[in-house]
């Protein structure tokens, strides 16, 4: 499963990306393998806050819908609009499909490292 | 203890995702429920149902038990007809919902559904009567669905044309392929131009490697649950615990023309009577705001509740989410907006004719 070096990554399967002086979040390969050909997205509207650990967006694949977990509290600044028309871009790309651009950012959880969370998805089979 | 069908060797070989479903390890996608849907409705898709029980009755008194035990009627069929029907509890609710084909004057081939196999096989055991045998064959058939466009062009290279049958809903029971005794059937659950397979456990894999070498020109894939899923409900197909179950007859879901009411007694047929002309219906609903509807999502016209979806999906082939739902009858008539609600969140849908989809061959 590929897990890049530069992300940190929650035990819910999402990722974080420091940018400058905010940071993206997405899900990872391993979660957009699990949930399948992605078709729906709903995401958070610009200005709303964030908590970690909890709900910001949800996922849908044909068959399943997904939660997905905020890893930071904070204000998001941007979504990616893009992934409302084009929820598939996650499945092919989901290091390069984030979902939302978070500022301000107050806390941030415990992230694995990439080793981490690969021995995580050993450990999960 | 879940079972493995005969061929859960070869989906695992070729990378299917497995799950549990109605007691068997079954695929529920290879590469993608996306593509494997399109391949359906494009050119051709594979699926392995063996899950699914197959009952001979057998006996002088065969028809006139199924048309005690069955809603529809089975008088006035042809060799190797098929025909489909609910089976009803005393209460009008639905047992299972089934394929009977006629073998021969004193027999019949019947197709139940996986999860309720056992329940039907008790269900018809016990209200059986005079001289019939019900018998359960299910774990030595093998059963393989070859669904789409293509379906017949890829059949055609491995059985003479004639020995194909070319009416929907009929069946070859003599059928051999390529050397495999099988029977082959004019039927799905698709809504897709294609055939059923039902071979002896022991040919499964070997028919399945000949049947998917002879559709690769055309393309045709190996397809799991999911697809087998969102293609018959984007073909409008009722499923059993979704669209009917214990209580719901099957006049409230839409099969009142499965149910003969002009026989002279079938199982259920004094419940249904009494409760008349049912004040739900099922309908086909198409999402016309932003989300995806699944099952048990509550209806509204709106401030009013009046009723719940069965079933939901987005439709890879149409590009949009559809559900079937059972709402009161006032609110039934196509181009009727309603709302269903998503998670807390009121979605705009309206009332569409089922089905979804329809095939154009």
């Amino acid at each position: 499963m590929n897990c890049p070096n530069d992300l940190r990554y929650t035990n819910s399967h999402e990722w974080v990306r420091q940018d400058g002086d905010s940071v993206l979040v997405g899900i990872t390969d391993f979660a957009q393998d699990a949930l399948g050909d992605l078709v729906f997205v709903n995401l958070p509207e610009v200005g709303d806050e964030v908590e970690v650990g909890e709900v910001f967006a949800d996922v849908e694949s044909v068959k399943a819908v997904s939660d997905i977990y905020s890893p930071v509290t904070g204000v998001v600044k941007e979504i990616n609009e893009e992934l409302i028309e084009n929820p598939e871009k996650i499945n092919v790309d989901p290091y390069g499909a984030w979902l939302i651009r978070v500022e301000k950012v107050t806390e941030t959880e415990d992230c694995m490292t990439p080793d981490q969370y690969r021995e995580f998805l050993e450990n999960q089979e | 203890m879940d079972k493995k069908t005969p061929l859960y060797d070869i989906h695992v070989a070729a990378k299917g995702k497995i799950v549990s479903f109605a007691g068997y390890q079954l695929p529920v996608q290879y590469q993608g429920v996306m593509g494997e849907h399109q391949a359906v409705r494009k050119a051709c898709g594979m699926f392995d149902v063996s899950h699914m029980g197959e009952i001979i009755c057998k006996g002088p008194d065969a028809l006139e038990n199924l048309n005690y035990l069955l809603t529809n009627d089975y008088c006035n069929m042809a060799d190797g007809q098929a025909r489909y029907s609910p089976m009803c509890n005393e209460h009008g609710g639905v047992v299972d919902d089934l394929i009977v084909y006629k073998v021969r004057d004193d027999c019949y081939f019947l197709v139940v559904n996986a999860a309720n196999k056992d329940k039907d096989f008790a269900w018809m055991q016990k209200h059986a009567f005079g001289d019939v045998v019900f018998t359960d064959i299910s774990d030595s058939v093998a059963q393989i669905a070859l669904q789409g466009p293509k379906a017949e062009q890829i059949l055609q290279k491995l059985v003479e044309k004639e020995k194909i049958p070319q009416k929907y809903y009929t069946g070859r029971f003599d059928a051999v392929v390529k050397g495999f005794r099988c029977i082959i059937s004019r039927t799905g659950y698709t809504g897709e131009y294609g055939y059923e397979f039902y071979m002896s456990s022991e040919d499964a894999k070997a028919f399945w490697e000949m049947l998917l070498e002879a559709g690769n020109e055309e393309g045709l894939v190996p397809c799991g649950l999911g697809a087998r899923d969102t293609l018959r409900l984007e073909a409008g197909m009722p499923l059993y615990g979704h669209e009917m179950n214990d209580e719901i007859t099957p006049l409230e879901t839409g099969l009142g023309s499965f149910v003969k009411m002009s026989k002279k007694n079938f199982l259920g047929k004094e419940a249904l009577v009494k409760k008349g002309e049912p004040d739900v219906s099922r309908v086909g609903i198409k999402i016309t705001g932003r989300g995806i509807a699944r099952e048990h999502m509550p209806v509204y016209a709106g401030e009013q509740k009046i009723g719940e979806t069965t079933s939901g999906t987005y439709c890879p082939y149409l590009e949009y989410a559809v559900a079937m739902a059972l709402v009161s009858k006032e609110y039934s008539k196509a181009g009727t907006a309603l709302q269903v609600e998503i998670r807390g969140r009121k979605v705009e849908a309206m009332v569409v004719d089922l089905p979804f989809y329809k095939c154009q061959k």
